[in-house]
C-alpha cells in the first residue's frame, strides 16, 4: 500500500480540500452571512444615507429688536443663505426659550440701537450658538460670519461706502471635494470598517470556533501541515473580503456617486494588502486565545475601534495629543485610510501610495509570520 | 414576599458571578475607562495644528503683516515658503500641508488704493470637515486683519461686526460634547451585551433549565437579570462621570439626582433590549452577533458622531425609537445645560416607553419559548 | 505493511512522563514514568478511572503533545521528534470527534480522504466498504450535525478509516453511545483487528476491555498493570460470588450493605442477583455478619471487572491518604431503615396516594416528527424508576415534559398529584432536577451555589441552615466548600448538582443520564447514594445508557423512536432476552427488545408499502 504523503501534489490537494470545506461552512453558517453581508449592508446604508457632517438649513431665531430697514437688510442675508432657516421672533427672552427647548440652534440678535450704532460707524450683531455640538456650532458660526460679510460685499457692489468687512477677502478653493460633501470621505472610510469586520472579527470567530469545538484535534492527526490549515482559512475569508470590498466600492460609485479619481486597480491592490493584515490579526487573536468570546473582544478592541477612532477616518490625527499620534503609527488602519482618501479623492499620487502601501505590506508579512508561529499542531 | 426573596437571591448570585471573576471585573471597568480617555483625546473635530505653506508674490509690508497674523496664531504652522504656484500641488497631495495661502503681486497696492485685495486659500478637502474647520480659522484671521486695517487706515463707512457667544460650551470643545455622550454610549454597549450574554450563557450551561424547575416565574428571572445589569451600568456611568470631571475637568451644570434618575430609565430600556435579544437567541455567539448588529445602528443614529439634524427625514424618524438618542440628549442637557427633571420630560417619557414595551415583550417571549 | 513497521511493537514507551501546570500554580503529574509495549496486530485497551491519564497518553502517542521525560516510539518513530511522520501513518479518533457539523456525511468523508491523499480508485473501493460497516449509506447527504450520537461516532470512525492506517488510536469511542450503537462500533473495530490492524483504544466499559487482547490499567498517572485481560481477571480468582435474592426484592439493598463491609472489594447487581468480590480477611468475619444469613451465595468464576476492582483496591490501600475519598461509602442517615418500608417514618411517607407520577398517552411533536409517541406509565412512591433507550429514543424529551420544561402536545401528565399543564409552579416545589451536564454556576463556590438554590426554593432561617449543613455533610462537600464549582472534579460536580436539586427536600428526584461518561468507581458510588436516597423516601426517576444500571431500578421502561417497547421490573425485562441463556444480562434484553421492535416496524412498513 502506498503511504507516501509527500507526493508532489499532496500539499495543493490538501489545501484545496480545506478551502472547499471552509467555503461550504461559510455558505451554511448564518453567522458568517451576518458578518459578511448583513452588517456591511447596514453600514453602507447608514454611512451613505444617514450620516452627514454637512450643515444645511440650520434653524436660527432672528431677534429683530431694531426693526429699521438696515437691520432687516442685514437679516435678509440669512434668508438667502442655503445654510440657514431663520425664524423671526420679537424678543430675546423668547429666542432664548426656543434655544433651551432645542427648537433653534442659534440666535441672531439685532439690538434696538443697531441702526444708530451703524450710523456711527460700527453696528454689532450678536450671534449665540448652542455649543454642545462644538463642531456644528463652529460651522454655524462661520456661516453666520459669512452672511454678515456678504452684506458688506453687497453694499460695496452697489457703490455704497463700507468698512469693517474690509478690503481683504479670501478666495478659497477646497481641493478634492469642492462642495465639501462629507459623504465623500465617510463612504470610502467605510471600506476600512468592512474589511476589518470580515478580516479580523469573522476570521477570529471561526478559527477560535474550531479550537472550541475540537474539530482541529482530529485534523491534526492527518498528513496536513500547519501552513496548509492556515492557508485553508486565509483563502476563503480573503475571498469573502473581496466580495465585501466589491460591494462597498460599487455602492460608493453607483449609489453615492463618490468620485474615484485614482485607478481601480491601485485601490484594489492596497485594499487586498489591508485585508491580509486584518486576516493576520484575526488569525493571531484566535490562535492565541482559542476562545470565540475572547478572540472577538480582542479583534474589536485591537482593530475595529481604532479603525474608527484613531485612523484619521473621522478625526484628524494631527490634532491628537502626541502620545496618541505615536500610537496611530502602529495601526494598519491609519495607513489604509490615508490611501483610501487619496485614491478616491485625489488620484494616484505615488508619493503617498508607495510608502503607505509598503507599510501595509510589511505589516501583512509580520502578522502572517506571527500567525504561522502561533498555529502549531499541538494541544495546549 | 417570597417572590422578592427569590429575586434578591438571583440578584446576589448574578452580581457574585460577575464580580468574583477577575477577568469580568477587568472587562467591566477597563473598557469604559480606556474608551473615555481615548475618545476624550482622539475624538475631536477641533484642529489644533494646521500645517500651511505660503506663496507670497507681493513681499510687501502688508503681506508680511498678514502672514504675521497667521504665524501668531497657535494653530497655524508654516512649514514652507514656496516660490512657484506649481509647488502647491505636491505639498497638498502628499499631505504635508493642509492649507496653502497664495498672496498675489498687487496685494499691498490694492489695499492702499482701497480696492479689494484677495488672497487665494487652497485647502485639502479629503476630509471635508477638517477642510471646513481650517477655512473657518483662516476667515477669522482675515476678519481681524480687516478690522485692524479699517481702524488704522480710517476707512469710512458703516461696518457690521458679529459678536459670537456659544452657550454651554464657551470654547467650542468637541470633548465637552463627546464625553457626556459617552456615558450613554458605553453603558448601553456594555449593559446590553452583558444582559444578552448572561441569559445565553445560562442557556448554554444548562443552568437556565435549572432555574426553570425552581419556583422562579419567568418575570422574576427577568427582574433578577435586569437589576444587576442596571446596577453595573450605573457603576460604569459613575466611572465615566468621574473621568469627565476629575480628569478632563468638564464643569457639571446640573443635578446628579436628575442625571441618575434619567440614567436609570435609560438603562432599564437598554437592558430591556438586551433581554429581548436573549429571548430570541440560543447561543452566546448569536447573542453577541445580534447585539452587535443592533448596537451599530443605535450608535451611528444617536447623534454622537454626526448631528441628527443633518440626517434625512426618514432616518430622523428612525432615531425616535433609539434609546441612545435620548440618553445623549439627557446627559448633554443635564451635564452642560443644567436641565431639570421637568424640562427633561420630552426625553424621559420615550425612554420609559421603550422600557415599558421591551420588558413585557421579552417576558412574553420567554414564556412563549417555553411553551 | 511498509518497511517502517517491521519492529514488533506498534508503540514502545519508556518512563514516559507528562506534567501539567494548573492555573493555580500546582503541578499535576498526568503520567508518572509509564513504560508500555503495544504489539502489532493486536487490540489493546487502555482502562482506568477518570484522571488516570488515558487521554494524555493517547495525545502523546498522536504527537499532539510532547512528553516531559522518557521516550515514546510509535511505529518505530520517536514521536516527540517527528510527530508529522506518525500523524501521516496513524488514524486517530478523539473523544469528541470534531466532525464539521455543517458538512454532510459525504463531505466530511471526502475532506479526510483528500487530506490523506486517497485516490479516486481507492475511494471507489473503500467507501462502499465503510458505508456497509457503519450503515451510514442512506445518510450520505445528511448534515453531520443532524446525526444521532451513535451515528456521529460511526462517521468519526469512518473518517479515520478512509485509508488503512498502520495504527488506529481511539479515545473512548463508545462513551455516551447506547448499547446498540456500541455493539455496532465494537463489531467494526473487531473486524478491523481481524484484518491485522493494530488498535489502541481507551474505554470505561470493562466488558469491552475484557474482549481485548491486551489491557493497560492506569490510575492517577501510574501504570498499575498491563498484559492479557485474563491475567488481571486472575487477581480475583476464588473471590467472586453471586448472592441470590428472594424473588422480586431489589438487589440494591443487599449490594449497598455489602459495599459497607471493608472486606468486600466490590458488589454490583447482576441479573437479579448480587455479584461481590471478597477481600482477604472476609472469611473470618463472615460468621458474625447476619445479613447474609438468609441468602444463598455461590462461588462463580471471576470476570475482568472483578480483577480490575482488586487492582484498584490494592492501589487504594497502598496510597490510602491520597485517594481515600474516591470510593468512600456514603454515611447513611438512616442506615437502620434499609430493610423495609414499614420502618420509615419520614415526611415522605405521610403523603397521600401512592402514584406520584402519572403519564397518560403523552405525545410530543416537533413539526412532523413525533419525539414522544403515545407514552403511558406510572411511577409509585419510593420507586427507583428507569427510562432506558438508545440515542434519540425520546427519553430526554419525556423527561423535560415531566419537569415542566417543555409542554406536551397532547396527553395527561401528573407529577406529585399536580397537572403539569395547569399548575407547573406548585409542582416545582416538590421536584428536584439534575440535568445531563450537572448545570451549576461555574464561577460561584460550592457554598454559594447551594445558598443560591436554597434561596431559589424559598428556604430561610433555621430550616435553611439545617438543609445547607445536611447537603454539605451528606454529599461530603465540606472540604471543597470554597472552591468555584467550575474547578470541581467530575464526581464532585455530580454530587453538588444532586445536593442543589435536593435542597428543598423534594418528593421526586429527576436525573438525566447522571452516569454518562463516569468511570466504574464513580458509578458505584453514585448508585450507593441513590439507594440511600430512595430509602429515605425519595422517588427517583432516572435515564441511563448503562443497561446494567437498570438492575438498580425497581421498574423501568424501554423506549425507542418515541414509543415504549417494554416496561416492568428488571426480571420482567430480562425475560425478553430469549435464547440468551439463563444469565441473560439487561443489555442482551435491551438489544433483543429493540431489534424485535424495529423488525416488526420494518415489516409493518413493508406491508403498508
Amino acid at each position: 500500500m502506498d503511504h507516501s504523503p509527500n507526493r508532489s501534489d499532496g500539499k495543493l490537494r490538501r489545501t484545496v480540500a480545506l478551502i472547499v470545506k471552509e467555503s461550504r461552512q461559510i455558505i451554511r453558517d448564518p453567522s458568517s452571512i451576518a458578518i459578511a453581508v448583513i452588517m456591511p449592508t447596514i453600514l453602507i446604508l447608514l454611512f451613505g444615507y444617514a450620516l452627514s457632517l454637512d450643515v444645511k438649513n440650520v434653524k436660527v431665531a432672528v431677534v429683530l429688536e431694531d426693526s429699521s430697514p438696515t437691520a432687516r437688510d442685514v437679516a435678509s442675508g440669512f434668508e438667502m443663505s442655503p445654510y440657514f432657516a431663520p425664524r423671526y421672533v420679537m424678543s430675546m427672552p423668547y429666542g432664548e426659550q426656543l434655544m433651551r427647548r432645542g427648537e433653534v440652534e442659534g440666535i441672531i440678535r439685532f439690538r434696538s440701537d443697531f441702526s444708530s450704532q451703524l450710523k456711527r460707524g460700527a453696528g454689532e450683531v450678536q450671534i449665540v450658538v448652542n455649543g454642545i455640538d462644538a463642531n456644528t456650532a463652529r460651522i454655524i458660526e462661520n456661516y453666520a460670519q459669512g452672511v454678515i460679510g456678504q452684506w458688506s460685499q453687497r453694499r460695496r457692489a452697489e457703490g455704497l461706502p463700507v468698512a469693517g468687512a474690509g478690503p481683504l477677502v479670501v478666495q478659497s478653493r477646497v481641493w478634492f471635494n469642492e462642495t465639501g460633501e462629507s459623504r465623500y470621505f465617510l463612504v470610502p472610510g467605510l471600506i476600512v470598517l468592512i474589511m476589518t469586520l470580515i478580516g479580523a472579527l469573522l476570521t477570529a470567530l471561526v478559527v477560535a470556533r474550531e479550537w472550541e469545538r475540537g474539530t482541529l484535534e482530529a485534523l491534526f492527526v492527518t498528513p496536513v501541515h500547519a501552513d496548509e490549515i492556515l492557508l485553508g482559512k486565509i483563502v476563503p475569508y480573503f475571498g469573502l473580503g473581496v466580495v465585501g470590498f466589491a460591494l462597498t466600492v460599487a455602492a460608493a460609485e453607483f449609489l453615492f456617486e463618490v468620485p474615484l479619481r485614482g485607478s481601480l486597480w491601485v485601490l484594489t491592490f492596497v485594499s487586498m494588502l489591508y485585508l491580509l493584515v486584518a486576516l493576520g490579526i484575526g488569525l493571531v487573536a484566535s490562535s492565541v486565545t482559542k476562545s470565540q468570546f475572547v478572540a472577538s473582544q480582542v479583534a474589536l478592541i485591537a482593530t475595529l475601534l481604532p479603525a474608527l477612532m484613531l485612523s484619521g477616518f473621522l478625526f484628524d490625527i494631527r490634532s491628537m495629543p502626541i502620545a496618541l499620534q505615536y500610537i496611530t503609527y502602529v495601526l494598519p488602519a491609519r495607513y489604509f485610510v490615508t490611501l483610501l482618501q487619496t485614491i478616491f479623492l485625489a488620484g494616484d499620487i505615488w508619493s503617498v501610495i508607495v510608502p503607505n502601501a509598503a507599510v501595509l505590506a510589511l505589516m501583512a508579512l509580520i502578522f502572517m509570520i506571527v500567525a504561522r508561529v502561533a498555529t502549531q499542531k499541538k494541544l495546549a | 414576599m417570597e417572590s422578592v426573596f427569590r429575586i434578591m437571591a438571583l440578584i446576589r448570585k448574578e452580581l457574585l458571578a460577575i464580580l468574583k471573576d477577575p477577568r469580568s471585573r477587568v472587562v467591566l471597568i477597563m473598557p469604559p475607562l480606556f474608551q473615555t480617555l481615548m475618545f476624550g483625546y482622539a475624538a475631536s473635530f477641533d484642529l489644533n495644528t494646521i500645517p500651511f505653506v505660503v506663496l507670497d508674490q507681493d513681499r510687501s509690508a502688508a503681506s508680511s503683516t498678514f502672514l504675521g497674523d497667521l504665524d501668531g496664531s497657535p494653530v497655524f504652522q508654516r512649514i514652507a515658503d514656496i516660490h512657484r504656484a506649481g509647488d502647491i500641488k505636491k505639498l497638498i497631495d502628499n499631505r504635508d500641508a493642509l492649507v496653502a495661502v497664495q498672496i498675489g503681486p498687487d496685494f499691498e497696492r490694492n489695499l492702499r488704493a482701497g480696492r479689494q485685495a484677495a488672497i487665494q486659500v487652497i485647502v485639502d478637502g479629503r476630509n471635508s470637515n477638517t477642510a471646513a474647520t481650517a477655512l473657518g480659522y483662516v476667515n477669522a484671521i482675515v476678519a481681524s486683519f480687516n478690522q485692524k486695517w479699517s481702524s488704522s487706515h480710517r476707512v469710512s463707512g458703516p461696518s457690521v461686526r458679529a459678536i459670537v457667544r456659544a452657550w454651554y460650551n464657551e470654547n467650542l470643545e468637541t470633548r465637552w460634547h463627546m464625553i457626556p455622550a459617552l456615558i450613554g454610549t458605553i453603558t448601553m454597549l456594555q449593559t446590553m451585551l452583558l444582559t444578552a450574554l448572561s441569559v445565553a450563557r445560562e442557556r448554554e450551561d444548562g443552568t437556565f433549565d435549572q432555574l426553570l424547575v425552581t419556583p422562579f416565574k419567568p418575570a422574576e428571572i427577568m427582574v433578577g437579570k435586569a437589576v444587576p445589569s442596571t446596577l453595573i451600568g450605573l457603576i460604569q456611568a459613575t466611572i465615566i462621570l468621574l473621568v469627565a470631571q476629575l480628569w478632563f475637568a468638564i464643569p457639571f451644570a446640573g443635578s446628579f439626582l436628575t442625571l441618575y434618575a434619567g440614567l436609570i430609565l435609560f438603562l432599564v430600556a437598554a437592558v430591556g433590549i438586551g433581554l429581548l435579544v436573549s429571548a430570541m437567541v440560543a447561543t452566546m455567539q448569536q447573542a453577541m452577533l445580534f447585539s452587535f448588529m443592533l448596537l451599530m445602528p443605535f450608535i451611528l443614529l444617536s447623534g454622537i458622531s454626526t448631528p441628527i439634524g443633518n440626517m434625512p427625514e426618514f432616518f430622523q424618524y428612525l432615531t425616535l425609537v433609539n434609546p441612545l438618542r435620548y440618553a445623549i440628549d439627557l446627559t448633554h442637557r443635564v451635564y452642560l445645560e443644567g436641565a431639570t427633571l421637568r424640562q427633561l420630560i420630552p426625553v424621559l417619557w420615550p425612554l420609559a416607553a421603550i422600557g415599558a414595551v421591551t420588558l413585557p415583550v421579552a417576558a412574553w417571549l420567554f414564556r412563549n419559548r417555553l411553551s | 505493511m511498509n518497511e517502517a513497521s517491521n519492529g514488533t511493537y506498534a508503540i514502545l514507551g519508556d518512563k514516559v512522563r507528562k506534567t501539567f501546570q494548573r492555573k493555580t500554580g500546582e503541578a499535576v503529574v498526568a503520567l508518572d514514568d509509564v513504560s508500555l509495549e503495544i504489539r502489532h496486530g493486536e487490540l489493546t485497551a487502555l482502562v482506568g478511572p477518570d484522571g488516570a491519564g488515558k487521554t494524555t497518553l493517547i495525545r502523546l502517542v498522536c504527537g499532539l503533545m510532547a512528553p516531559d521525560g522518557g521516550s515514546l516510539k510509535v511505529l518505530d518513530v520517536d514521536v516527540a521528534h517527528d510527530p508529522q511522520q506518525v500523524q501521516n501513518r496513524i488514524g486517530y479518533m478523539p473523544q469528541k470527534f470534531g466532525l464539521y457539523e455543517d458538512l454532510s456525511v459525504q463531505e466530511n468523508l471526502d475532506l479526510y480522504a483528500d487530506l490523506h491523499g486517497v485516490t479516486q480508485a481507492e475511494r471507489d473501493e473503500r467507501y462502499p466498504r465503510l458505508m456497509e460497516m457503519t450503515a451510514l449509506g442512506p445518510f450520505t447527504r445528511r448534515q453531520a450535525g443532524r446525526l444521532s450520537g451513535g451515528m456521529k461516532q460511526k462517521l468519526g470512525l469512518a473518517c479515520t478509516l478512509v485509508r488503512v492506517p498502520e495504527l488506529l488510536v481511539l479515545d473512548e469511542p463508545t462513551v455516551g453511545v447506547d448499547p446498540l450503537s456500541r455493539r455496532e462500533l465494537w463489531e467494526i473495530v473487531q473486524q478491523l483487528v481481524g484484518e491485522g490492524l493494530s488498535v489502541l483504544m481507551s474505554t470505561s466499559y470493562l466488558d469491552e476491555a475484557e474482549r481485548c487482547e491486551q489491557v493497560i490499567v492506569l490510575r492517577e498517572g501510574k501504570l498499575l498493570a498491563s498484559g492479557p485481560p485474563a491475567d488481571i481477571t486472575k487477581k480475583a480468582a476464588g473471590r467472586s460470588f453471586l448472592a441470590k435474592l428472594p424473588d422480586g426484592a431489589p438487589a440494591r439493598h443487599l449490594q449497598s450493605q455489602l459495599l459497607e463491609d471493608p472486606h468486600i472489594v466490590d458488589a454490583v447487581p447482576q441479573a437479579g442477583q448480587v455479584r461481590f468480590v471478597r477481600a482477604d480477611g472476609y472469611k473470618t468475619r463472615q460468621k458474625r455478619e447476619p445479613e447474609l444469613a438468609g441468602i444463598t451465595t455461590r462461588k462463580v468464576p471471576p470476570r475482568f471487572e472483578d480483577g480490575f476492582m482488586m487492582l484498584l483496591d490494592e492501589f487504594t490501600r497502598d496510597n490510602a491518604p491520597a485517594s481515600a475519598s474516591v470510593a468512600a461509602p456514603v454515611a447513611l442517615e438512616r442506615a437502620d431503615q434499609v430493610n423495609g418500608a414499614d420502618k420509615r417514618t419520614d415526611k415522605h411517607a405521610e403523603l397521600g396516594d401512592d402514584v406520584v407520577v402519572e403519564v397518560n398517552d403523552l405525545v410530543r411533536m416537533f413539526g412532523q416528527f413525533a419525539a414522544v409517541n403515545h407514552v403511558s406509565f406510572e411511577v409509585r412512591r419510593r420507586e427507583i424508576f428507569g427510562l432506558l433507550g438508545p440515542n434519540g429514543a425520546g427519553k430526554t424529551t419525556t423527561f423535560r415534559m415531566l419537569c415542566g420544561l417543555l409542554p406536551a402536545t397532547s396527553g395527561a401528565l401528573r407529577v406529585a398529584g399536580v397537572d403539569m399543564h395547569t399548575a407547573r409552579a406548585s409542582a416545582r416545589q416538590r421536584i428536584g432536577y439534575v440535568a445531563q451536564k450537572f448545570s451549576l454556576y461555574g464561577q460561584l463556590t460550592v457554598t454559594e451555589n447551594l445558598e443560591f438554590f436554597a434561596s431559589a426554593y424559598g428556604l430561610h432561617g433555621q430550616h435553611r441552615r439545617e438543609r445547607l449543613d445536611w447537603a454539605m455533610s451528606q454529599f461530603e462537600l465540606t472540604s471543597l466548600a470554597n472552591l468555584p464549582s467550575g474547578q470541581l472534579p467530575g464526581g464532585y460536580k455530580q454530587r453538588l448538582a444532586m445536593a442543589a436539586a435536593l435542597m428543598h427536600d423534594p418528593d421526586i428526584l429527576f436525573l438525566d443520564e447522571p452516569t454518562s461518561g463516569a468511570d466504574p468507581l464513580a458509578r458505584r458510588e453514585f448508585w450507593h447514594r441513590i439507594t440511600s436516597l430512595s430509602d429515605q423516601g425519595v422517588t427517583v426517576i432516572i435515564t441511563t445508557h448503562f443497561m446494567e444500571e437498570a438492575e438498580y431500578c425497581d421498574r423501568a421502561v424501554i423506549q425507542d423512536a418515541g414509543r415504549i417497547l417494554a416496561q416492568g421490573t428488571p426480571a420482567e425485562l430480562r425475560a425478553h432476552a430469549k435464547g440468551a441463556g439463563k444469565m441473560a444480562t439487561m443489555e442482551d434484553a435491551f438489544i433483543a427488545i429493540i431489534e424485535e421492535a424495529r423488525h416488526e416496524n420494518g415489516q409493518a412498513l413493508q406491508a403498508a408499502g
